[in-house]
């Protein structure tokens, strides 16, 4: 068992013939995932790597084959659009991979999903793998653009701000022989669609997940709101990093999200929060995995 | 993206905003004919202030030895004297750093006679995703320090996105902050101006302080924006055509700008350990790491996702501009990233760059096996390290020799 996503989850992609969406596509079925149909307007009738057809419309693509979940990979622009059709189409799970949607169009699509039952993973985020039991993890769901060979089946969760420090997480979890549950990025955003909180949530809720890693970084306050929940509800042991103690404050490092304003959102004050949570906090981020392990 | 005053004005009087009347200048006869026409007009005072993207201008100091980057006058001549003095001179302020700012544009606007002053600002709560109004009956002053003093002078307002800033809303947040009769409906005008100002432009802050009652000369009262500080979300500059053209390359650090070309994340610091990484969250760390052994990170580099053989040289030969740098590691974990783009492009760098310096590297991910015998079979003197930790111990040894 995971969250989120499990082996035979059916999955559309969007943007499935533009080449950073199409490349990803390939990896996802060399992995083994359920990838079941595209989603490009105005190219219905054609097919992606000869098996996946392909659809003008979310609506149509997960009437004929059932996917419930989608990808996507448009361009910044047309981003929030394609999240606003997979939630009209009434999907599970979107998954929003796309990076440099404006803040706006975020904030609107945030109001506007408000109650509805889908749930939205990213923007700018490298997606949701929940391992496989095949060699290198194959046979797992991949969703979104993360290594698939770097994981392993387990039940350690992970859920991460950064897709490079997910990766670097995994990795040392993976060698140390920790498999994991399912690993979610939460986008680097200042809007998310899924907060670490929500996605704790689950963690805690999954029986076959044991530990989780929390990767956070500097700007905002959503790492310790998540402390402070975990601190009265969480009964799974949890570790964690925070990137950014280094970072200058007013400046944006790289994520849209990443950055101290109003002396706000500073990695000091997250890393308190943490360990005042009894969040076992790694102090670098090459000991992520020995962090969680002390406490396993 | 950050604006000048001139321009956050330019924007907030096309939303409706009152803003003293003015215009910008680069030349000392330009801003005496400004001025001559304010006098004109019947204004018996007018201020003079540099436009720079950098707080303190009023108590900041000249090179030179010329006090302020503001300065009241009464004359046209008073104006073309200090326009002089100022333009083309740099200026240090308490946010410039020592390297001070060229002062290459300056703002003639008629002086108001104030009456009272106050604060607002319209920012994204990161907490609801919500957009969130801030306004203060302490205005003129750092709202940081007002939140740690007087917190009970701050008012906030939450609004809903899809329907915007309702009136009542408006005439309600000038009620809180004490205003009056007319210059309630003033305040509110205001208000939804500013609002409507952050949501259309796409600003990520708009920031009036002060925000003032004013009393012209006939002695009627309005409100005012007298200074303004705007940012625009860079990702929404498509369609803002306008907006990005006020986009001013003086403001930005050179070697920051010339990454930018390449659509590249660089952030100079002032350490000694270069580094270059794919991905923010790692690039962050990779810092974290250097300062916990010890070193001094000498900048924030993200590669980014895709990039190309060009744009890692490029990426190398931005780091090597900086003068300080005295090793550099190169951190790898390829998602998206192919390893063996990467390590062809530092081959291609430290050939084309000739490099000297000390260069560890750290390769991990996607097509890892055809990176690493890239690497080893380029002929480069490199230090490998099979972990981050690893590279960070080695790269601050390699910068402390």
């Amino acid at each position: 068992m995971a969250i989120l996503v499990k082996s035979d989850t059916k999955v559309l992609v969007q943007g499935i013939t533009g080449s950073f969406g199409g490349r990803h596509a390939k990896l996802s079925l060399e992995y083994g995932t359920q990838v079941v149909a595209g989603v490009t307007p105005g190219k219905s009738g054609q097919n992606f790597e000869r098996t996946v057809p392909i659809f003008d419309s979310v609506n149509e693509a997960s009437r004929e084959t059932g996917a419930t979940t989608s990808a996507i990979f448009v361009p910044p622009p047309f981003a929030a659009d394609a999240i606003l059709e997979s939630v009209d189409a009434g999907l599970e799970l979107v998954v929003a991979i796309t990076e440099g949607i404006p803040v706006r169009d975020m904030i609107e699509v945030k109001a506007a999903i408000k109650g509805s039952e889908t749930r939205l993973i990213g923007p700018n985020c490298p997606g949701v793998v929940t391992p496989g039991t095949g060699e290198d993890s194959h046979g797992g769901c991949r969703i979104g653009i993360a290594p698939g060979y770097i994981h392993k089946a387990g039940d350690i969760g992970v859920v991460s701000r950064s897709g490079t420090l997910t990766y670097e997480a995994v990795w040392q979890l993976t060698t140390n022989g920790l498999g994991q549950s399912t690993c979610v990025g939460i986008g680097g955003d200042p809007v998310p669609g899924s907060t670490h909180l929500d996605i704790i949530k689950l963690f805690n809720d999954d029986p076959n997940t044991r530990g989780i890693i929390m990767i956070g970084e500097i700007g905002g306050s959503a790492e310790e709101e998540a402390a402070e929940w975990i601190k009265a509800n969480c009964n799974k042991p949890v570790a964690g990093f925070i990137a950014g103690t280094t970072a200058p404050p007013g400046r944006r490092m790289g994520h849209a999200g990443a950055i101290i304003s109003g002396g706000k959102g500073t990695a000091e004050a997250k890393i308190t929060a943490m360990e005042s949570a009894g969040i076992s906090v790694a102090e670098t981020p090459s000991q992520m995995a020995e962090a969680l392990m002390k406490i396993l | 993206m950050n604006l000048h005053e001139y321009q956050a004005k330019q924007l907030l009087a096309r939303h409706r905003v009152e803003v003293p009347g003015g215009q910008p200048c680069t030349t000392a006869d330009e801003a005496r004919s400004i001025a001559e026409k304010l006098f004109a007009d019947g204004q018996d005072m007018v201020v003079l202030k540099i436009q720079i993207h950098s707080g303190g201008r009023g108590k900041g100091l000249f090179k030179d030895g010329f006090k302020g980057g503001v300065h009241l006058c009464k004359s046209a001549d008073s104006v073309h004297e200090k326009a002089k003095a100022m333009l083309g001179n740099t200026i240090v302020t308490k946010q410039t750093g020592e390297a001070g700012r060229l002062v290459q544009t300056l703002l003639v606007a008629s002086a108001e006679k104030i009456l009272d002053e106050f604060y607002l600002a319209v920012l994204l709560d990161r907490e609801t995703s919500q957009p969130l109004i801030m306004a203060s009956r302490e205005g003129g002053v750092d709202i940081e320090e007002v939140a740690e003093t007087n917190p009970d002078a701050i008012v906030k307002l939450q609004v809903d996105p899809l329907l915007g800033l309702q009136p009542f809303q408006a005439r309600n947040l000038a009620k809180a902050l004490g205003l009056s009769g007319k210059l309630i409906h003033s305040g509110a005008k205001l208000i939804s101006g500013v609002y409507r100002t952050w949501w259309e432009c796409d600003a990520t802050m708009v920031e009036i302080n002060p925000l003032c009652i004013v009393e012209s000369p006939d002695g009627t009262q309005k409100i005012a924006a007298v200074d303004a500080k705007i940012s625009i979300d860079g990702n929404a500059l498509h369609r803002h055509k306008d907006i990005a053209e006020m986009r001013d390359l003086n403001e930005e650090a050179e070697l920051e700008v010339e990454a930018s070309k390449f659509d590249l994340n660089y952030i100079k610091l002032d350490g000694n350990v270069a580094c270059l990484v794919n991905g923010a969250g790692l690039a962050m760390a990779t810092m974290d790491a250097i300062k916990h052994y010890g070193g001094e990170p000498a900048n924030f580099l993200d590669v980014g996702g895709s990039a190309s053989t060009e744009q890692v040289t490029a990426a190398f030969q931005i780091v090597l501009k900086d003068p300080n740098v005295k090793a550099i590691l190169v951190n790898i974990f390829g998602g998206i990233m192919n390893c063996n783009t990467i390590a062809e492009g530092v081959v291609a760098a430290a050939q084309a760059t000739q490099l000297k310096l000390p260069l560890i590297v750290r390769l991990e991910g996607n097509n890892v096996v055809a990176g690493r015998k890239t690497l080893s079979n380029s002929g480069l003197t490199l230090i490998g390290a099979d972990s981050m930790a690893e590279a960070a111990r080695k790269v601050v040894a390699e910068a402390a020799v």
